[in-house]
């Protein structure tokens, strides 16, 4: 399994509790459109992100980013 | 997060119908219909009340009723001091109506280098800069003092004029969990040991009613060597042995401080203080300070008066701190839910269950003469809906009573209590 998928296994595993819909998370899935998430919920599973990785995403980089797939690449850049 | 709720005051009741093609305004029919399905339920609207007459700090007329005021920021009841009224009369005789323009070409008078004065008084402190409200001192500040390359670390209920002020500027913006010490230090200690660093906090968190562990947040910034930014905006006048806030009462020592004119002082404006060297330096670099009009003679005069007066005003604070105990002890006594476990604030704010508990609850009231604040998402933390009760110094005891009275009424009525 290499970095990428695993980053993304851990991010769908971190989705979960946040995941009232159950919603079929995969690359494309988007949090506002799809997870229909709003700001607090945002707050809450990228604190619990910046955590798991020990990494810090600015709210810049999170204005960014609108799926999984676009929050797997930037953890994994993150994470050099 | 707190106050930055999206929904226009002047929204007509009755709107005309949406073109059937989108338009750039084909964005608000949300909010549009959400008003008019509110308005539809026969209740008056909670975000466009119409204060006919304020006959005293405490009281108005809101639709031909006589009404007690427990939903202003008039903390500490200086809007009728006679001192301060007469201040802005000989004001506006001396200085006429307006002040042409900017503060950096030819709107600088008087009376603004007096208050500036005053404050630098107040505060203890060699610095002093006035903005036209509150929100442009903390959009100036934020968007001037950190820059591209840098950080600013904020609260996540912080003010939407603090959110406005990290969007105006190009430094990278980060959020730590609402008044958690150890997720500020963590997040700190993520960050670049030499990027520069402002970390922004509140002395009370207007929504709740909630103060700030300023002692520890500010060691915490300090170890990281950050700046930190306090804003008063809810404290100044009752904090602290000077009531400069809530830093004075925690001890703390911070950079910078923002306020404004619009709560305690009783006028309208806002302002920075600071001991740094260079701070004069944000006159000629602060885009919310440069390209706006400054303000009118009339209103920075009564804000001299009312600050000179704020520093001894010793009784007031003690009066405004003994009607918090009392409104927050006779409505936990009665079973409401309160937003803080003690009267930590002039703020005390009722958790209701849904905007429809808060909306009939706000209308009884009303109707029963006790004008208080509704707030719900996206406004509230956690997204909960709250009634907010704001006091005043000059609440009497015997209208606290009959407010007490009218909570217990309505409660009952709807349930809300037992």
């Amino acid at each position: 399994m290499t970095d990428r998928t695993e980053i993304f296994d851990t991010i769908a595993a971190q989705i979960a509790p946040f995941n009232k819909k159950g919603v079929t998370v995969t690359e494309a899935t988007t949090f506002q459109g799809d997870l229909e998430w709003d700001s607090l919920t945002v707050m809450d599973f990228v604190a619990a992100i910046e955590d798991e990785f020990d990494i810090l995403i600015t709210m810049n980089m999170q204005a960014e980013i609108e799926t999984v797939g676009q929050l797997a690449d930037a953890v994994a850049k993150l994470k050099g | 997060m707190t106050d930055a709720g999206l929904v226009a005051e002047k929204l007509s009741a009755n709107p005309v119908e949406i073109a059937p093609e989108r338009d750039l305004m084909s964005k608000f029919d949300a909010l549009i219909a959400e008003r008019q399905a509110l308005i539809d339920t026969g209740v008056t609207d909670p975000f466009a009340i119409v204060m006919q007459q304020v006959t005293s700090p405490t009281e108005a007329m809101i639709a031909g009723h006589d009404t007690i005021l427990l939903g202003t920021y008039n903390y500490m009841g200086m809007t009728f001091d006679p001192d301060v009224i007469a201040a802005g009369h000989a004001a506006l005789d001396r200085f006429g109506s307006g002040t042409n323009g900017s503060r950096m070409l030819n709107g600088t008078f008087r009376d603004h280098i007096e208050v500036e004065d005053a404050l630098r008084d107040f505060y203890g402190m060699s610095g002093a800069i006035v903005f036209s409200t509150g929100y442009m001192a903390n959009l100036g500040m934020i968007s001037t003092l950190a820059g591209k390359g840098e950080y600013v670390i904020l609260d996540a209920d912080s003010h939407a004029s603090i959110y406005d002020g990290c969007k105006q500027g190009n430094a990278e913006i980060v959020r730590f969990r609402h008044n958690d010490v150890a997720d500020l230090d963590k997040r700190l200690g993520r960050l670049p040991k030499e990027a520069g660093k402002l970390v922004i906090l509140e002395g009370v968190y207007s929504m709740l009613g909630d103060i700030a562990p300023l002692a520890e947040m500010v060691a915490v910034a300090k170890k990281h060597n950050a700046m930190v930014l306090c804003d008063e905006a809810h404290s100044m006048g009752f904090y602290g042995p000077n009531g400069r806030g809530v830093y004075e009462e925690q001890g703390c020592d911070v950079d910078f401080i923002v306020g404004t004119f619009s709560k305690s002082v009783g006028t309208v404006g806002g302002f920075c203080v600071s001991n740094h060297p260079k701070f004069e330096a944000i006159r000629l670099a602060c885009r919310p300070y440069i390209f706006t009009a400054s303000l009118p003679p009339s209103v920075v005069a009564t804000a001299t008066a009312s600050i000179r007066k704020l520093m001894t005003a010793d009784r007031k604070r003690a009066q405004l701190w003994d009607n918090a105990r009392k409104l927050h002890g006779g409505l936990k006594a009665l079973g409401f839910e309160l937003g803080t476990e003690r009267p930590d604030s002039a703020i005390i704010a009722i958790i209701l269950d849904d905007q429809e508990q808060a909306v009939a609850m706000w209308q009884a009231l009303l109707d029963g003469g006790l004008y208080v604040n509704m707030a719900r998402p996206p406004a509230t933390p956690a997204g909960t809906y709250l009634l907010r009760c704001s006091l005043c110094a000059e609440h009497t005891s015997a209208q606290l009573d009959r407010v007490l009275g009218m909570f217990d009424a309505a409660g009952r009525a709807l349930g809300v209590i037992g």
